[in-house]
């Protein structure tokens, strides 16, 4: 696909979120809304081209998608949650713009009483508006069994009564953090198995939430962080090959990203509230900025993790960060600190293996490197990840 | 050394699906497969027909005994299989993570007791 025709797609999911947000706050009922959005869709499709696009399209599709739902709610008695959808106030629509309440639909989405693993799906189907079989097959997860958890869930929604408002203070901060939880664990999972190219919507929803909720420092710190990862993303995985991002062309990153994730960045740490998403967005940002400076601060790194594993702990990290005391103080002390990781990450852990085979390729310890090359190479299952251990490995077994 | 994967999922979930269902499902385990045969481990796999239409056999005890149906009647049956071939354990969880069946049902890891490469 072409970049204008992916720009044109996600302004449509713009106008398709907002509408199926607004539409499904009147009724709670996302199923219907769906239906009717759908329906309103295929009907401008058949009308427009013979009456001419109307003035303000997003505000036919919201009165025709308004009638459609009026029209089903008589036809089938459904729970009477909501009698009778109230008349759009003309107000609303005056300077032609759809109110946006795509925050309280997300927090919907990510609702505690709502399984934990539905909470991105459920985002990406009513936001964005992606099909249940493409997102099935984005996380190779059965599209029969996806889609019936998604209807299941969406009736919970309605029967249950779950509010459609945004809720105020504590809840609205723990409900964010399910949001930042979920839009994080997209970006990873794009991230692990880049060949899925999910990366356009994990940034396009992060930078939605960033502008939703603008007085949280991480979810700017989430916004800026997903930025410096798509900034990278051309130079990541060159002829299906992933490149280390020490060693990746910088003249292949995406400068309007880049100013993008410093500027949110720094909006972030001006509220002083620091946290996971920030820390990581900084230490992508110490990456980033090889870009200008020509070299890799390995000292701010190593802060950057420090603090991050005290926050934070995870597997990932502690590799990390034994790869930066490997380069700070030399492939010893990078063992020492792998082998102590160990013990958390377990053997089956492919970063793990693929940090310590380059840290015997620097020891000089080309036999063993080629070894840990191999046990990486087991655990990795995508294709750029397998193809860039497997050069690393013939490296070491010529030298 | 290679390892089977016993894909196990509740019938329930395939129940009343139609074509475009069956494309939709059968592109994701295609999407599987790719990867699997990509990383150069894959062996083998098969979808099997429902359990209703099992038979199970036995000659234990000398005499001949055809049970209409699956040996054990659980919730969720056995659907299918994959044989791999990797390393070690660790390399076979890591693919049997990556399974669709595992994010609905379970996989059962089987080593091989055949030994050999």
């Amino acid at each position: 696909m072409t970049d204008a025709a992916r720009a044109a797609e996600l302004a449509a999911r713009g106008s398709y979120g907002r509408l199926l947000a607004l539409l499904s706050s009147r009724t709670h009922d996302i199923a219907l809304a769906e239906d009717a959005l759908a329906e309103a869709f295929a009907r401008a499709l058949s009308h427009w081209p013979a009456h001419g696009i109307p003035d303000n399209p997003d505000a036919w599709l919201l009165t025709t998608a308004r009638n459609r739902l009026t029209d089903s709610q008589r036809r089938q008695f459904r729970f009477p949650t909501v009698n009778e959808i109230p008349d759009m106030p003309s107000s609303e629509l005056a300077d032609g713009s759809i109110p946006d309440r795509r925050l309280s639909l997300l927090m919907v989405c990510a609702h505690p009483a709502i399984a934990q693993d539905l909470h991105v799906p459920l985002m990406l189907q009513t936001v964005l508006g992606l099909e249940a079989k493409t997102i099935a097959r984005l996380f190779l997860i059965s599209p029969v069994a996806l889609s019936k958890r998604l209807v299941r869930t969406k009736a919970k929604i309605r029967d249950a009564g779950i509010p459609f408002a945004l809720p105020c203070d504590d809840a609205l901060r723990e409900r964010s953090t399910a949001i930042l939880e979920a839009l994080y664990a997209l970006h990873a999972h794009d991230w692990q198995d880049p060949a899925e190219n999910l990366g356009d919507e994990a940034f396009y929803l992060a930078d939605l939430l960033g502008r939703l909720i603008v007085d949280n420092a991480e979810a700017l710190g989430l916004a800026a962080l997903i930025a410096f990862s798509h900034a990278r993303a051309r130079a990541r995985i060159v002829d299906d090959m992933l490149v280390p991002t020490d060693e990746q062309d910088v003249t292949l990153w995406n400068d309007a990203l880049i100013r993008y994730g410093k500027r949110q960045l720094h909006c972030a740490y001006v509220k002083s509230s620091v946290g996971r998403f920030q820390i990581e967005a900084a230490i992508e940002s110490v990456h980033i900025a090889r870009k200008e400076t020509g070299s890799t601060d390995w000292l701010a790194l190593n802060k950057l993790y420090v603090a991050l594993l005290k926050i934070a702990p995870s597997v990932g990290s502690l590799v990390a960060q034994a790869v930066v005391t490997g380069r700070l103080h030399g492939p010893r002390a990078g063992q020492e600190a792998l082998d102590a990781a160990e013990t958390v990450t377990g053997s089956g852990y492919q970063p793990l293996w693929a940090a310590r085979a380059d840290l015997q390729a620097r020891a000089g310890n080309h036999l063993a490197a080629a070894k840990s090359y191999d046990k990486a190479i087991s655990l990795a299952t995508d294709g750029p990840t397998i193809n860039l251990l497997a050069r690393k490995r013939a490296q070491e077994l010529n030298k | 050394m290679r390892y089977t994967f016993l894909l196990y999922t509740d019938p329930a979930d395939l129940s009343d699906m139609t074509p475009e269902d069956w494309q939709a499902e059968k592109e994701v385990y295609g999407a599987y497969i790719g990867a699997l045969q990509k990383a150069g481990v894959f062996v083998d796999t098969d979808w099997l027909q429902p359990v209703h239409s099992a038979t199970t056999l036995s000659l234990k005890g000398g005499t001949r005994q055809v049970q209409d149906g699956p040996f054990a009647d659980t919730k969720e049956t056995l659907g299918g299989y994959f044989v791999i071939d990797v390393p070690d354990l660790d390399a076979a969880m890591v693919w049997a993570q990556k399974c669709p069946a595992a994010k609905t049902g379970k996989v059962e890891i089987r080593a091989s007791a055949m030994g050999g490469e």
